[in-house]
């Protein structure tokens, strides 16, 4: 029996891999091994024959942004003539058509604009609570590199940052900006932006205030195996301190538009790392598909390779789709693709709770 | 070869694991079998017992062809339900248009890639066409390029040619053998079932006569290809038996080199209301294919019909070929590109899928050898 298989066989009896054996993982070309090693990863963790998801809104308040990170299609440069940030009442007016459609996350994020400081969010994230928290609207925003950046030119602390804003109104806070925690990557792709230190740090400044939060992993730009290793292996490292993460999302760079450039990576690549991700992120509770980055077709295949959940139902994006990434995705079809991959769609809230099967439909 | 002990250990499903023991022993499965795979919740258990076989057969080498599609007219009585394609002459929609021999030798004067080595050419029953249209087009095709395969006609096609040409099948076959003609496509069988030829393509020929007729094209010593269209309306059982129809036939022929599985795209066709399968439904049926079709050497997938991404992962579910480059395809199309027939993948690109997958590609012909150099 290879070195892989007994790994692979540790990992769905349960035990923790060791950054060497992730090493070898990263070798192995056997999809459907990964797969079934992360599935039974997946059903350790989520036992129900249910795949969940999140009805939301994404929305992104400001594209003005001066950290001008390669990856990135979306931003404009401050002072640039198509920059925007979105008033109070267009963002409420956003939120209104959210909750008619039965929807209670609102993902809010945004560029790291200068005009932009803590007031504007204790602003508006009262604004928004204020209208919407009997609506049960969930208030998931901002991501690590925004909240280092608001702290940092309204002269807090970053606990004190975080401090106000949870208590204007934050719920929990997206797992964006990690890119991959590896200073290797993150010194070429966004050498301005926060460092993979900083990131967990705020991360754990959060999971210390009671926030909880998710963490992405954009993989595929100038990163290594090696350097996505690094970037699981710190997570799971913070994870054990914390149990802050409530979710785990990869997914890949998208090229088109930024000034980095590059091939876009493709199905095998995005299951074997999803696979990968969720055998040795043996501590967080779910995982979720990126339809957005990889298509519906492609999201669905996903949930028997160690995700459990769909995300978010979106109803906007403005990052990947600037980088030439535009897939769609109807409520019904969600629940389609789940139930086609032999699962029960279920929606929770984001801080993964189940709704009930019968509650408000679009 | 792949690891057994893993393979078993790795397979979910209990049901699929009697299947597992036959898969490894090298048995036949049974129509039984074929249901089990079909409706087991282990997806990734199928498919790694397609994969088992595949490397069996194949290791990692994973095919693929510089291609181009023809379809030299949309014009057909046939009026299958499933189809966005033909156009009678009567109909609204898109312009019915036939090729002349002319207009497809000039086509191919104009393709970019000089060392296709498959013509593959497919198109609608037309009765006015005479016989010596065929000849021609075929004829066109081998002064034009030579060197490629021609792969031309699906059995459908071939009968009316013979309609049309006042002689016998046999005679038929012969000529178009000379004429430059290298195999026959697999279209036209959809499902071999009769209630599915009652409710969707009544007016096409027969499952009984689709074998027949096959058997006539393994008689005249013509290479074939086979496919099934899925994801309409046929049941979990007509799927098998068709893979078990064709699979008897082999056992007969064996001229049968590849089987396509084609993911059926409702949009724009009379049957538009019914969901499209999904990517595990694609998955499925590669796996399906693979585990049944025991004497069929390649499973091929489809990426146009199954999109590139899919078809990758299809490379561990049972399939070794990714088809071709394509170039123009105006049968079905990608989601939102309905209509528009440029549908190519660079042979580089096919690389990178196939290398990406962790797979070696091989680059074929018509009939499976090394491209002419």
């Amino acid at each position: 029996m290879s070195a892989l298989h007994t790994i692979l066989d540790r990992a769905m009896a349960g035990s923790r891999l060791s950054p060497d054996d992730a090493t070898v993982l990263a070798t192995c070309s056997d999809l459907t091994a990964l797969g079934a090693a992360a599935d039974a990863v997946r059903r350790r963790w989520n036992p129900e024959p249910i795949a969940t998801y999140v009805v939301g809104r994404n929305i992104n308040y400001t594209n003005v942004c001066w950290v001008r990170c390669r990856f990135c299609a979306f931003y404009r440069a401050p002072g640039s003539s198509d920059g925007y940030v979105l008033q109070t009442d267009e963002i409420l007016e956003k939120i209104e058509e959210m909750v008619t459609l039965g929807g209670i996350e609102v993902l809010l994020q945004g560029g790291l604009n200068p005009r932009l400081r803590i007031e504007w969010f204790e602003g508006l994230f009262r604004a928004i609570k204020t209208r919407f928290s009997s609506a049960g609207v969930i208030l998931h925003a901002l991501s690590p590199a925004e909240i280092i950046y608001i702290a940092r030119i309204s002269r807090l602390d970053l606990k004190e940052c975080l401090t106000r804003l949870r208590d204007a109104g934050l719920d929990s806070i997206p797992g964006g900006g990690a890119e991959v925690l590896s200073e290797r990557v993150r010194r070429r792709i966004s050498p301005v932006k926060d460092t993979a230190e900083e990131w967990l740090q705020c991360m754990r400044s959060a999971h210390l205030l009671g926030i909880r939060t998710t963490a992405t992993m954009m993989y595929g730009s100038v990163d290594t195996w090696e350097d996505r290793i690094e970037h699981l292996l710190r997570l799971r490292t913070l994870q054990d301190e914390t149990r802050g993460f409530t979710a785990f999302i990869p997914w890949s760079y998208q090229p088109d538009g930024t000034d980095l450039g590059g091939a876009r990576t493709g199905a095998f690549e995005y299951l074997k790392t999803l696979a990968i991700s969720r055998i040795v992120l043996d501590n967080v509770a779910h995982v979720q598909a990126s339809w957005v980055t990889q298509g519906p077709r492609v999201a669905q295949i996903a949930l028997g390779y160690g995700a459990d959940d769909f995300g978010s139902t979106m109803m906007e994006e403005n990052v990947v789709s600037s980088a030439g990434c535009t897939y769609t995705l109807p409520l019904a079809e969600i629940e389609r693709l789940i139930r086609v991959a032999g699962y029960a769609p279920r929606r929770r809230t984001t801080q993964y709770a189940l709704l009930e099967p019968d509650g408000p439909r679009v | 070869m792949p690891d057994a002990g893993f393979l078993r250990r790795a397979v979910r499903d209990p049901a699929l694991l009697r299947i597992a023991e036959r898969v490894l022993d090298g048995d036949r499965l049974s129509f039984a079998d074929g249901l089990t795979l079909s409706r087991s919740g282990d997806l990734t258990g199928v498919g790694r017992l397609a994969n088992f076989v595949r490397e069996r057969m194949h290791g990692d080498r994973t095919y693929y062809v510089r291609n181009r599609h023809i379809n030299y007219t949309n014009v057909c009585n046939k009026h299958c339900k499933f189809c966005y394609f033909a156009r009678s002459p009567r109909d609204g929609g898109p312009k019915p248009y036939t090729l002349s021999p002319d207009d497809v030798r000039e086509a191919l004067a104009r393709c970019d890639d000089p060392d296709v080595a498959e013509i593959h050419i497919v198109g609608g029953i037309d009765p006015r066409l005479p016989y010596s249209y065929y000849l021609e087009l075929i004829r066109a095709v081998r002064s034009a390029r030579p060197r490629a395969c021609i792969k031309a006609f699906t059995v459908v096609e071939l009968v009316q040619i013979q309609n049309c040409s006042g002689r016998s099948m046999e005679h038929v076959l012969r000529e178009l053998k000379e004429a430059g003609l290298s195999a026959v496509p697999g279209g036209g069988a959809e499902v071999l079932s009769d209630r599915v030829h009652a409710e969707l393509h009544p007016l096409k020929l027969r499952p009984a006569e689709w074998l027949k007729t096959s058997r006539l094209v393994a008689a005249a010593g013509i290479p074939q290809y086979a496919t099934m269209l899925y994801g309409h309306v046929e049941t979990d059982e007509e799927r098998v038996a068709h893979l078990i129809r064709l699979r008897e036939l082999q056992d007969d022929t064996g001229h049968f080199l590849a089987f396509t599985p084609l993911s059926f795209h409702p949009e724009g066709t009379y049957l538009a209301s019914l969901p499209r399968p999904t990517g595990c439904d694609d998955l499925r049926m590669v796996a399906l294919s693979r585990l049944m079709l025991d004497n069929v050497p390649h499973v091929k997938t489809f990426w146009v019909m199954s999109s590139p991404a899919v078809s990758q992962i299809a490379l561990h579910y049972g399939a070794d070929d990714l088809d071709g480059t394509v170039q123009e395809y105006r049968i079905t199309y990608e989601d939102g590109r309905l209509g528009d027939p440029r549908q190519h993948l660079a042979s580089s690109e096919m690389v990178r899928l196939i290398e990406d997958a962790g797979r070696e590609p091989v680059e074929r012909d018509g009939l499976y050898r090394a491209p002419a150099a």
